[in-house]
């Protein structure tokens, strides 16, 4: 507990989380209202239509999220942290936490916040939260947030440089994920087993939160086979792995 | 109480510190002393498990760091006044060191008076001045009110106050019976606050002593001599066992004491216009001992010398 308070503290001593978190909100919820916005006729909007916005949030946690431990390297506080708390498994996890914690508490705003904005714009619009899978589609976006914070973490502890981890976080989700379905013939099954893709799946299923459509007022569905459990489960999974790697790496190399 | 045996640390093909053992005793300031990449900061962060040795070992008061409960309590050092967020206040940066060792929030307060901070306490570490943040990184190495301190070159690029009050500093805190050790590059520096050394050169040890002793081993004693029968005179101190050198108005006599050359003189009725003892200064001193071991030769490094001799002389 002691340790979860002193990350608390390093979090909340500095500007750029709340920079981060506010950036994030205005992305997601402003894109969301965008969609619903201009959803019409046959395109209505639906709860997946309010939730077309949370990557764009999703890519500033990461970077708050990685900022959080490669600003500790640039400005050798790392040191201080490891001289405080020689065991830096603790120390880094506590890190972890409470960084995924906030990106937990940015992920709801966001994704509730996006709802109330829809409700707003559109209230005729069915948007009431009647099934699972609507629930899953709103409440799953913090947790998606708090696991791409641990990937994101993970990564900084790795490369332990601002810009590297940054680019190779966002290059990655907003690109090289999508490019992998060129790949000719393999492409398509590879990306069925991409992390953020699967993510995807674990948030909008076969499409029950929006009305059972592919896309249409939106987002298109994802290609991942794993039902929508799994897909948490495998996500959650990947986060873990690189973060176990990224702990073991802290634990060798010098600080 | 710091012991380290055998501590080596290699990167790549670069031995840093080879081999080294050392200890530093409580009640004292010990000085760190070694040219510039000597391995003295690699060596501080091995004390303090931040490195790894490739061998050896560190003990500190028995306990090897990472086997200490709540380290800041035992331990405080600063080694870099920088390692500080530039966006987050002196005292946030004191408040979440304190969490992490269970150091009461009033602590803060207090190694912030001590250092002389606690009016800009709430401004962003980032604008502080280097001397400013040196005071910071002191009472970051305070807040647990440890009994070992570690410093790493503290007077760097201070000014003479600061430098002062560095040294009062620590001599405050050898008195109160903690262990303080403190590297620098400057023998003059360490001379003036340090009463023992530990000296290294390549990361190897050069010697373990009391100053005094560093500083009379590694002087040279020479003798000044001006005598208008200095013809007569240098043949019979040449016979006796010395040997000298012309100097500006006479001459330098090595390897004899001024009690032999006066002796000298006097059974042979020269007169001596000058016979004066001289003192190698310390920086002489220190190149000499650790010449041979300065990791980066530059032609300016004996232009540095021949400046120091012709001061020294």
């Amino acid at each position: 507990m002691t340790l979860l308070a002193v990350e608390r503290i390093k979090l909340f001593t500095t500007r750029s989380p709340w920079w981060c978190a506010l950036v994030a909100l205005v992305l997601t919820i402003g894109f969301s209202a965008l969609i619903v916005g201009n959803t019409s006729g046959d395109e209505v909007a639906t709860v997946s239509s309010t939730q077309f916005g949370y990557t764009f949030g999703m890519a500033v946690v990461m970077v708050l999220a990685a900022l959080a431990v490669t600003t500790e390297y640039r400005f050798g506080t790392i040191r201080t942290t490891f001289q405080a708390v020689p065991h830096r498994t603790s120390a880094l996890l506590a890190k972890t936490t409470v960084v995924a914690l906030m990106a937990l508490v940015i992920g709801e705003i966001g994704a509730f916040g996006s709802l109330a904005i829809g409700m707003l714009l559109k209230p005729n619009a069915d948007l009431a939260l009647n099934s699972g899978a609507d629930w899953i589609n709103v409440a799953g976006v913090g947790l998606v947030y708090a696991l791409a914070a641990v990937i994101a973490v993970a990564i900084g502890i790795l490369l332990r440089h601002s810009a590297g981890a940054i680019a190779l976080l966002l290059i990655y989700m907003l690109a090289v994920e999508n490019l992998i379905q060129l790949i000719p013939k393999i492409g398509d099954d590879i990306y069925k087993w991409m992390p953020f893709n699967v993510a995807q799946k674990f948030l909008t299923g076969d499409g029950a939160s929006n009305l059972g459509r592919n896309g249409q007022a939106g987002p298109p569905l994802s290609t991942a086979t794993l039902d929508q459990g799994w897909s948490l489960a495998y996500f959650a999974g990947i986060a873990a792995v690189l973060l176990i790697v990224a702990l073991w790496s802290a634990n060798r190399r010098d600080a | 109480m710091i012991e380290a045996q055998g501590l080596t640390k290699r990167y790549g093909k670069t031995l840093a510190v080879n081999n080294l053992s050392f200890s530093v005793e409580p009640g004292q300031v010990t000085g760190f002393l070694g040219p510039n990449g000597a391995g003295k900061s690699t060596t501080m962060r091995m004390i303090l498990g931040l490195d790894n040795p490739t061998a050896g070992q560190v003990r500190i008061g028995g306990k090897r760091y990472h086997d200490l409960k709540q380290p800041l309590r035992t331990v405080g050092a600063l080694l870099d006044a920088k390692w500080v967020h530039p966006n987050r206040s002196a005292r946030a940066h004191l408040a979440w060191m304190a969490k992490s060792n269970k150091i009461p929030a009033r602590r803060v307060n207090e190694v912030l008076d001590i250092v002389g901070l606690a009016n800009v306490a709430g401004k962003r570490a980032g604008g502080f001045s280097l001397g400013m943040s040196q005071r910071l990184g002191i009472a970051a190495a305070l807040l647990g009110d440890p009994e070992v301190l570690l410093f790493d070159e503290p007077v760097n690029g201070l000014d003479p106050e600061g430098i002062l009050w560095i040294r009062k500093f620590m001599h405050r805190l050898a008195d109160e019976g903690r262990t303080v050790f403190v590297s620098s590059h400057l023998l003059s520096e360490m001379a003036l606050t340090a009463s023992n050394l530990v000296v290294i050169g390549k990361g190897q040890l050069i010697s373990q002593s009391t100053t005094k002793e560093f500083v009379a081993k590694a002087a040279e004693n020479t003798v000044k001599v001006r005598s208008p029968h200095l013809d007569k005179l240098l043949p019979l101190v040449e016979r006796a066992g010395g040997t000298f050198t012309e100097s500006d108005g006479g001459v330098l006599v090595s390897d004899m004491d001024s009690d032999k050359i006066g002796e000298l003189a006097a059974q042979n009725g020269v007169v001596l216009h000058e016979l004066s003892p001289q003192t190698g200064s310390l920086e002489q001193a220190f190149m000499q001992i650790t010449g041979d071991s300065v990791e980066y030769h530059t032609g300016l490094e004996a232009e540095a010398q021949q400046v120091l001799e012709a001061s020294a002389n």
